[in-house]
């Protein structure tokens, strides 16, 4: 257990390099330079030097990422002299746009992100689940056909199309909800439910969709298992039969899916924050995308990578306590 | 006269496919008495399994159960699924085939038989587990108490099926269907099970029926034999009787099959040339015909019925030459 932990924490680590190292080249490569993107629209030749030397972009391309790399870990002192800077622990950066510590923008945006992800997938693991077991045990009824028709169209409906037909039906014709502005759960716990409403419905109703024909799937398979014979055959009142032995072992698979879709939210949904004006992650990026801030670029890359690799390895872990058989 | 302890009487099971109706069982009738072994013998395909699932109401999907089936009396045929969960499992238990597949994966073998007991017996979460201890140290399965916490894939393949029988005798049934229970274990595990349900049947006058294509398996535990072919019961014997005189040309043909100790060794083995009968569309004669050395015109033509043979020990056969056979042989 301690040699399999360590070993996919040194896997891990290995991931986020690589991915770190080929988005540093991917800037690297392009076009746009970062010192003028940083100096701003009136900026002199002599002045644009400057930043060039401030943000090591003298240095060669190795040098400034092992220098990024140190940060992380240490923090750094960026440029010298009257224009150093000590970015502390973890350094990713500052960004070019608002000369902001990459990391403090990260984590400003970080808690609504996950109040989007996090409310998001309650509601679609309570649709989608509750969809796709109903179904499967109804297997070939109108219901199940019914379930599985309304899960094709919803998976087929692109977040940006729901969204706005939910801003234009529940808020402009209906009314019920204000244009959402986002609150802070501490604030206003109430106002952080009634805002993000709309953008976890957007956001549930397609993952509810492909986790209700998932689970379906999953649940046939499982109920159609001897073992489930074996329980009927003891007299098993049919209830128990399904949620003890059917779901313990259909929803093991579903497991695998949602740590990786909860991993890669957490870190922004960039259309779903954009329609509803949600000041989280998936937004900075976009921006920070479209002004070739390639501190910020590198920093959600690398914060979205981390979740999902963190995720993919707690649903390992969780595998070992769900499944008797798997040991590490 | 009481009542037998199972009395099966015309049954009929019936499959709706896309491709058509399959009549996987038809007409098929049988009884086992307590502490008696009820044989039943067949190939793939024959009914056998489904015969039993239907015996205990574990057939599912679009499914048409039809005659009658009996427990002590009790006519189990049109029960709820709920009046008959009272009796699954607490008065007829079933043990299958692959023990490995039929034990769930997630739970020790201990909370299996527990969770058993407590659904029928309404038993604390302890007392329960102490009869799981029990019912394993019964089975033969050594430190019963450490095993009970032990998952199934921790198991061999014969402890496994020694647990399934402890979960199916954990109730105290006075009736086990056993499907299969020794095709996935070697022949000296086989032998070990056979003995343990022989033990148990005797030490709790269970009746057991056997559901076997394992003519020796017959042999050794079977009281009476019901042979199946294309979903109809085709011979139903005493097993001396059987073995002594098989009566239909299918039983025949598989006593033939077997290998035998007296003959040359660069002999080959005799087999029942053909394969078995489609049930999406069946022969209106016997369904053996097509497969039957004897096969005549009237066998393509005429269903046989099963009728009484021999000297009155209860012995059916379904063909038109039973009789005849057996006086051509006395002939010879």
């Amino acid at each position: 257990m301690i040699v399999y932990l360590a070993r996919r924490l040194l896997a891990l680590a290995g991931v986020l390099l690589a991915i770190a190292a080929v988005t540093f080249l991917i800037f690297y490569v392009l076009p746009a330079d970062p010192a003028a993107a940083a100096c701003g629209k009136t900026c002199s030749a002599e002045r644009l030097a400057d930043v060039r030397v401030h943000l090591g972009l003298d240095q060669p391309l190795w040098r400034q990422f092992a220098d990024f790399l140190t940060g992380i870990f240490t923090g750094r002192t960026l440029g010298t002299g009257q224009y150093a800077v000590t970015c502390d622990f973890p350094c990713l950066g500052y960004s070019y746009e608002s000369s902001l510590p990459v990391w403090d923008l990260l984590m400003d945006r970080l808690p609504v992100s996950a109040s989007l992800a996090l409310g998001a997938a309650v509601l679609w693991l309570i649709l989608g689940l509750g969809a796709g077991v109903t179904a499967a045990l109804r297997k070939d009824t109108a219901t199940d056909k019914a379930l599985m028709v309304g899960a094709v169209a919803a998976a087929s409906l692109p977040v940006y199309f729901t969204s706005v037909m939910l801003i234009h039906g529940v808020i402009r014709i209906a009314g019920l909800l204000p244009y959402p502005t986002y609150q802070a759960f501490t604030d206003n716990p109430l106002g952080w439910a009634s805002n993000l409403l709309l953008p976890w419905t957007a956001l549930a109703l397609l993952y509810a969709a492909m986790y209700a024909r998932q689970s379906r799937g999953s649940m046939i398979e499982a109920m159609a298992e001897p073992y489930i014979r074996t329980a009927r055959a003891k007299g098993m009142p049919e209830r128990t039969v399904v949620v003890k032995h059917g779901l313990r072992s259909g929803m093991t698979p579903i497991l695998t899916i949602f740590g990786i879709d909860l991993g890669g939210l957490l870190a922004g949904a960039v259309i779903t924050e954009s329609i509803f004006g949600l000041p989280g992650i998936g937004r900075l990026f976009y921006g920070a995308l479209v002004n070739s801030d390639q501190p910020v670029v590198l920093g959600v890359t690398l914060l979205a990578a981390f979740f999902i690799v963190v995720a993919n390895l707690v649903v390992d872990l969780l595998y070992a306590v769900i499944d008797p058989r798997v040991r590490y | 006269m009481a009542a037998p302890l199972l009395e099966v009487r015309d049954l009929r099971v019936t499959f709706t496919t896309p491709r058509g109706t399959v009549r996987a069982v038809d007409s098929v009738g049988f009884t086992v008495e307590s502490g008696r072994t009820l044989g039943i013998v067949g190939e793939s395909g024959s009914g056998k399994s489904v015969t039993s699932l239907a015996v205990m109401g574990l057939h599912r999907g679009a499914v048409e159960v039809g005659g009658s089936v009996a427990l002590a009396g009790q006519e189990l045929t049109g029960l709820t699924e709920r009046e008959l969960g009272k009796v699954r499992g607490r008065r007829m238990a079933m043990i299958f085939q692959d023990p490995l597949s039929s034990l769930h994966p997630y739970y020790t073998v201990g909370e299996q038989i527990a969770e058993h007991f407590r659904v029928h017996f309404r038993s604390g979460r302890a007392a329960a587990r102490r009869r799981a201890v029990d019912m394993l140290g019964e089975v033969g399965i050594p430190e019963p108490a450490r095993r009970a916490g032990e998952y199934p894939h921790q198991f061999s393949g014969g402890m496994r099926q020694r647990a399934m029988i402890a979960m199916a005798l954990a109730c105290e049934p006075e009736l086990l269907i056993a499907d299969e229970p020794t095709t996935a274990l070697d022949v000296t595990v086989q032998a070990q099970i056979l003995e343990l349900i022989a033990r148990l049947q005797q030490e709790r006058g269970l009746g057991v029926v056997m559901i076997t294509h394992d003519l020796g398996v017959v042999a050794r535990v079977a009281h009476e034999v019901l042979v199946m072919y294309g979903g109809r019961a085709v011979e139903q014997a005493p097993v001396d009787a059987l073995f002594a005189d098989p009566a239909h040309p299918y039983t025949r043909g598989l006593l033939d099959s077997l290998p035998r100790l007296d003959t040359a060794d660069d002999e080959p083995l005799p087999f029942i040339p053909g394969s078995p009968p489609s049930l999406l569309l069946p022969a209106p004669g016997c369904a053996f015909a097509p497969r039957c050395p004897r096969a005549a015109e009237r066998c393509t033509g005429e269903r046989p019925e099963p009728a009484a043979y021999g000297d009155g020990t209860g012995r059916t056969v379904a063909c038109h030459f039973a009789g005849v056979r057996a006086v051509e042989e006395a002939a010879r």
